[in-house]
């Protein structure tokens, strides 16, 4: 299991789509070829725009599938990071992928 | 280029400054002034500072300006922005609480250190600053993303504690929404590819629903309808059109969030003095941005069910004939 502390990386507004890219890259992708576990943990993040968490997440869904989403978790989302991320991962299962 | 500074120019009454501005030769700039008193919005500063940049401060008459309006312009950081001497005496005042002074961000990591420092600057409580960094964050993504501007974005907001409002005005001087939105979809003018970046699911780098991996086409969609949720004005120029959503009424009930841009109430124009670039002007009331997280609903009801509807529009059924 690989579990990756959001707040250490991005701030308490997360927000910096160059870093959301960096850490899917460089850690949740890597993690899901090995057959990992990733829980995003966002303790201390008190917010985080549509376009980080679209950078973070969008590609993992396109590339594994929905079901990607057993087995990528987040944990300790305030109510506004829980609701973008609902919207990230709704509309991607909406769209063309 | 030749822009005159009017009495009065907020987001309501810019229409006609908006239309004065003379950008067709931009080898050099010159700024005139109202002779008694200017009052702006900031997007106004950011507008000229962007020019300003442009041209570089060696092609940039001396402004005529009285003292009072000088004295407010060199608060609002357009001098230093601009390079050129202010010529008097300035005692400058701490910012802290009331306004950000003309910024230019070019690159992410510029972004992330302006959105840093913008909460204690405004002296926002966390509730208050939540809806301004996500706007701010999200508009000069924009511009650092999609507007391939040389000079990045410039950026001023000011505080106005009466109202508990915030006025934010960010431009660039790149290719503007029409030439981005164009690479994907069809914009046959400048308005046109306005209502296109304002519906959600909408990018220039792809025409498929939900976006790439890197964009989603929702971040102007979000911001429309943060101001609409919090019934304030939004202004967007860009080539030879303006999008304004107007303020709307209090009382009125049910969901401001829409979709489609011209479903909100507006006013647009198609006539203006060409804008290489985007322009945003926005004001955002401090008292509504609790309804951040029930905004948050909303939008993600009427972007699904705006994605939705759009798939079946281009749904197509075998014509048997």
């Amino acid at each position: 299991m690989t579990e990756i502390m959001m707040h250490p990386l991005v701030g308490d507004f997360a927000e910096n789509k160059d870093r959301a890219r960096k850490i899917k890259d460089d850690i949740i992708v890597p993690a899901l070829e090995k057959g990992e576990v990733v829980i995003l943990d966002f303790q201390d993040v008190d917010s985080a725009t549509q376009s980080f968490i679209h950078a973070l997440i969008s590609d993992i869904i396109r590339r594994y599938g929905a079901e990607v989403l057993d087995v990528v978790l987040f944990r300790n989302c305030n109510e506004n990071v829980r609701k973008v991320v609902e919207i990230v991962v709704e509309y991607m299962q909406e769209s063309d992928v | 280029m030749r822009l005159h500074l009017p009495n009065s120019a907020f987001l309501g009454n810019i229409d006609p400054f908006l239309r004065s501005i003379d950008v067709s030769d931009t080898s050099d700039l010159k700024i005139t002034a109202n002779r008694k008193w200017i009052s702006v919005h900031p997007v106004v500063l950011s507008m000229i500072a962007s020019l300003g940049a442009e041209v570089g401060p060696e092609n940039i008459e001396p402004i005529e300006i009285e003292a009072r309006s000088k004295h407010y312009l060199e608060r609002m950081g357009l001098y230093r922005a601009l390079m050129i001497p202010e010529g008097m005496d300035i005692i400058e005042h701490d910012p802290t609480g009331r306004f950000i002074p003309l910024t230019n961000v070019r690159t992410s990591d510029e972004l992330t250190g302006f959105l840093r420092d913008l909460v204690p600057l405004l002296h926002l409580e966390a509730d208050q600053a939540r809806s301004i960094r996500y706007i701010i964050s999200e508009l000069i993504r924009n511009v650092l993303e999609h507007s391939s501007s040389e000079n990045g974005a410039f950026i001023c907001a000011q505080y106005y504690r009466k109202s508990n409002t915030a006025r934010i005005g960010i431009a660039d001087r790149g290719v503007g929404i029409r030439e981005t939105i164009s690479r994907s979809h069809l914009a046959p003018s400048d308005l046109s590819a306005i209502r296109l970046a304002l519906m959600p699911g909408i990018t220039g780098l792809t025409r498929k629903e939900g976006g790439t991996e890197t964009n989603a086409g929702a971040g102007l969609f979000f911001i429309k309808s943060i101001a609409a949720m919090n019934r304030d004005f939004f202004l967007i120029y860009s080539g030879k059109a303006m999008y304004k959503l107007l303020r709307s009424d209090a009382k009125r009930r049910g969901n401001v969030v829409k979709g489609d841009p011209f479903r909100n109430r507006h006013s647009s124009g198609e006539d203006l003095p060409y804008w290489r670039g985007t322009v945003v002007g926005m004001d955002i009331s401090l008292d509504r941005t609790g309804e951040f997280t029930g905004l948050l609903d909303d939008i993600r009801g009427t972007y699904i069910r705006t994605m939705k509807e759009r798939k079946r529009r281009r749904y197509r059924r075998p014509r048997f004939i």
